[in-house]
């Protein structure tokens, strides 16, 4: 029979809201992002931590958020999509997706818009090369890439910081 | 309201509409879908290839926590249908397919149980419950092996595992023979792929107060979709509502029918609460269609000259364990019917044979057949040039069809017919933009410092939009070509469209608002598409076989213009003038040559709704739905060039540059249809160079079956693409448009495979089958040195 694990209760910071919530010790990250919070533009697309579209920033830094245990994060500050803009409009990062097409089904973009973000946090100028090992922890599978290396080149050419 | 500027939309890049809750995390997949009192189904699944099943015991899973309900596959039997498909080429043995295996396994991955459970998490504990006692049987997994004698036989109405036998000729191919000056043959492997949409499939199935059902499914077709489930679940159809919500990627697996797609109503219904279903990524990989797996011998005759008389064509296509939903066209119709290209080949036989083996029921996947049929003439052509050592453009262009030859039947064909194109223009507008010339002078120079690089060219046709109806039923395909539209205009005059096509991420709110905002001439903004959900879109087929603009974006303009046509009367009788009289042009009615004021759009729309002055025989409403069957099908082609660097020391590839040229005839959205080739031609490069799945030939297992084993490739492994286009409109649908979807991964892999066997031509290297990993280009320079040698 299956061990019924203890419920742990977890507090973290998400989009600037504090949250407490209870969860199995084997619960991921990304399910309490998705389940018990309700954000679901943080998205599970693989199940072996390869393809990024559950990517989001704990304290700061990209992080799959299928890769760590919701109790890991107890105490962490959490921004996914939803955060992104604050409430407001499209952060730059998104207006350059939306302005150079780089979005098809949208499943993909969310991970790839918080690891943009964290790549043009870390190097406000990146070459093409750099933008593409950059993103190499997200997977595209509709825009073959291009048009999301051409959103970024659009930041980076600016100088802006991020 | 603001009147249009009257400004062309069609051909503009707009962006897209959809973008904006995609990108703030608010678009709405199944998966995002929580409705109360649901309930988690989890599938235990097949570890064996082969197996008789002997007994299975549920009891410890039923006594699990949250666990509401176990069941086995002969509790379904008489309950559920068996999945039949629906493309069945006549004379096909059709395997019986049920819902849950009962007696034996046929796949790694095929359903043996089910549990149903509060969590998902419960769900899966129990799984693990489950025993089963297995007789393994052999296994057979691929095409060449399981037509043998000795092989294991996975039907007993299958016999020699072929479902199906298909052939087409036209010309005299012997005669070609006896006539050429040399005769090549060579075998191609297509490889095998998984499709990998990001959002994997999901399925949530909800019973209403009223007695209706509603299924929630990421579907390409949903209304196929509810065809399906109510004939198979014996659901009435008018009860059964389908909605297909965010569609995270679809390249054609979320077009298919698949057991989960069934159990979720069903045991919704017996439960009578909602059931959610959603698949991991492993269990994708081995539940969820695969794509290609093909074998192709070929033989070719032609003149020394380069000139090609005949074609010969032999198919395996590998459909897995049983016949999916369109499997039996797939390796037939859709591969061998397109063998020639776009080559004038007037004497061709082709034969191709369906194979199941013990492996994952392989269907549609982006291009479906046309990657296979292309792959055929393109390498054959690119086998000759090599073979007589001449310039591979120079043998292309001897036998490319001129623009004269349109509309072209190939080898006499009476089920292909190409409507247009001008294949030579394409040819030189590709040259021109990769610098040719250029490029092979450069590729020459380096090779004398140990440079190896080379240049790919790989030119394509297809047809798009299955149609019309009328010419599908002889083919066994059990659905009609047409697609419907409903342009509904609101007492305010704006437009809301309820369209039968699927977008996937193709764009259709912002392509479809494109060709309706030039018919209506009001602005984009007033105008709202409604899809994916059947009690709201009158009918339809969905989005497959590149189709959505050339079908769904007709019936769209049709049905605008039936609009307008009313829209004119009414006109004509608040006016107070002769409806021949009336003009209609920047979002109003104008009488010209008086100097009666222009009447808008919108106090015409709210006439028809107030109704207070209607023309005799003008019924009340402005709202017109149309089911827009095309005459024909639209023939997109490219031509596509690559520049790569392969270093024979450890077997990389670089892909220096990539140029596509496609015409897919009048182009929507520019920006929108790069895309589909930026995307498109990545898979192809994907097929070409990364991606194959594998199964362990002695047990059947599956070996890439996650994607840490799979090779998709990341934004480092891919290069920027440079899409050019040139519009040659089809005259076969009212817009001009051919398609695009399928465009790029038809292209590309004999494109990249022609660039690497160009590298390595001074290895004397003529053939490798994809895809092209380091190790099998390490190996293959190897074996050339030490021969040379």
């Amino acid at each position: 029979m299956p061990v019924q694990a203890a419920p742990h209760e977890v507090t973290i910071e998400v989009n600037g809201s504090r949250r407490t919530v209870t969860v199995e010790a084997r619960r991921l990250l990304v399910h309490l992002i998705r389940e018990d919070l309700g954000l679901t533009g943080t998205h599970v697309g693989c199940d072996t931590s390869q393809c990024g579209a559950c990517t989001v920033e704990i304290d700061g830094q990209a992080v799959k958020s299928c890769t760590i245990l919701a109790v890991m994060a107890d105490g962490a500050s959490i921004t996914t999509i939803e955060g992104v803009a604050g409430g407001g409009d499209l952060d730059r990062v998104q207006a350059a997706f939306q302005d150079h097409h780089a979005l098809q089904c949208g499943f993909c973009t969310p991970g790839m818009v918080m690891s943009v973000r964290n790549l043009l946090k870390e190097n406000a100028s990146p070459s093409e090369r750099e933008i593409r090992h950059g993103l190499a922890g997200n997977i595209c599978r509709c825009t073959g890439y291009h048009n999301i290396v051409r959103a970024v080149a659009s930041l980076a050419s600016k100088g802006d910081v991020a | 309201m603001t009147i249009s500027t009257g400004k062309r939309l069609i051909g503009q890049s707009l962006r897209r509409r959809e973008d904006r809750k995609l990108l703030a995390g608010r678009g709405r997949y199944v998966d995002d879908i929580k409705l109360p009192g649901m309930l988690h189904m989890a599938i235990l699944r097949s570890p064996h290839a082969h197996a008789t099943i002997g007994s299975i015991d549920l009891s410890h899973a039923k006594a699990a926590p949250g666990v509401r309900l176990v069941l086995s596959g002969a509790a379904l039997i008489d309950r559920i249908g068996p999945i039949v498909p629906n493309w069945i080429i006549p004379g096909s043995k059709v395997p019986v397919r049920p819902v849950i295996a009962t007696d034996r396994v046929r796949f790694v991955g095929e359903c043996v149980a089910l549990v149903v459970a509060e969590t998902l998490a419960q769900a899966y504990d129990a799984v693990g419950l489950i025993e089963v006692d297995y007789e393994v049987l052999p296994a057979v997994t691929d095409e060449a092996a399981a037509v043998q004698q000795s092989a294991p036989q996975l039907h007993e109405n299958v016999p020699g595992n072929v479902t199906t036998l298909y052939k087409v000729t036209g010309g005299d191919y012997a005669k070609a023979n006896a006539e050429a000056d040399q005769v090549i043959s060579l075998r191609v492997i297509n490889n095998r792929l998984i499709p990998t949409c990001m959002e994997t499939r999901a399925v949530i199935a909800a019973p209403e107060p009223d007695g209706t059902l509603t299924v929630y499914i990421g579907s390409q077709v949903p209304h196929m979709h509810r065809r399906w489930i109510a004939e198979t679940v014996g659901i009435p159809e008018h009860q059964l509502r389908v909605v297909a919500p965010d569609i995270g990627g679809g390249f054609g697996a979320k077009m298919h029918l698949y057991p989960e797609d069934l159990l979720c109503p069903y045991l919704a219904r017996e439960l009578n609460t909602p059931v959610k279903w959603w698949e991991t990524r492993s269990e994708s990989h081995q539940s969820t269609s695969h794509g290609r797996a093909h074998t192709e011998d070929i033989e070719v005759a032609f003149k020394n000259d380069g000139r090609i008389l005949g074609l010969k064509v032999s198919t395996l296509g590998n459909v897995g364990a049983y016949l999916s939903n369109m499997a039996t066209g797939g390796p037939t119709v859709n591969t061998v019917n397109f063998g020639t290209g776009t080559y004038k080949i007037d004497n061709y036989e082709a034969f191709s044979r369906v194979v199941v083996t013990n492996t994952v029921p392989v269907d549609a996947y982006r291009g479906y057949g046309r990657p296979e049929g292309a792959y055929i003439a393109e390498r054959a052509i690119d086998a000759v040039a090599r073979h007589l050592n001449l310039d591979q453009v120079d043998v292309r262009r001897k036998n490319l069809l001129h623009s004269s030859d349109f509309p072209y039947r190939p080898y006499g064909s009476t089920g292909v017919m190409y409507d247009s194109g001008d294949y030579q223009a394409l040819l030189d507008k590709a040259l021109a933009a990769f610098d040719y010339r250029g490029r092979s002078e450069e590729c020459e120079r380096l090779r004398g410092t140990g440079i190896y690089r080379g240049i790919g060219i790989a030119a394509y046709t297809h047809m798009c939009g299955m149609a019309p109806s009328r010419r599908l039923a002889p083919g066994g395909f059990n659905r009609g070509g047409w697609e419907s539209a409903r342009v509904s205009i609101d007492s305010s005059g704006r437009a809301t469209i309820y369209s039968g096509s699927m977008s996937q991420g193709q764009g259709h709110a912002t392509s479809l608002s494109q060709i309706a905002a030039d018919v209506l001439q009001i602005p984009i903004d007033d105008i709202e598409i409604v899809q994916g959900d059947t009690r709201q879109v009158q009918a339809g087929h969905g989005t497959f076989n590149s189709r959505s603009m050339a079908v769904g974006g007709s019936s769209v303009h049709v049905s605008a213009h039936q609009v307008i046509a009313k829209a004119k009367k009414i006109a004509a009788g608040m006016l107070e003038v002769d409806e021949k009289d009336v003009s209609y042009s920047a979002g109003a009615f104008t009488v010209p040559g008086t100097d009666i004021a222009p009447l808008t759009f919108s106090k015409v729309a709210r006439m028809a709704y107030v109704g207070h002055k209607l023309p005799d025989g003008v019924a009340p409403g402005l709202d017109e739905t149309v089911f827009y069957d095309p005459t024909g099908m639209g023939a997109p082609s490219g031509v596509h060039l690559a520049y790569v660097e392969v270093d024979p020391l450890t077997g990389t590839v670089d892909i220096l540059d990539y140029v596509a040229v496609d015409d897919v005839g009048t182009l929507i959205n520019p920006l929108l249809a790069a895309g589909q080739i930026h995307g498109g031609v990545v898979q192809g490069i994907a097929q070409a160079l990364y991606e194959e799945v594998s199964y362990d030939p002695e047990n059947g297992q599956l070996l890439t079956g996650s994607l840490l084993d799979y090779a998709v490739p990341r934004a480092e492994h891919v290069p920027n693409i440079r899409s050019l286009f040139q519009e040659t409109p089809s005259p076969t649908n009212p817009i001009g448009v051919k398609g695009i979807g399928e465009s790029g991964s038809i292209a590309a892999p004999p494109c990249i495979v022609h660039a690497v066997l160009d590298a390595l031509s001074p290895f004397g290297i003529k053939h490798l089958d994809m895809p092209l990993t380091p190790p099998r280009i390490w190996a293959a320079v190897r074996n050339a040195r030490a021969g040379a040698a």
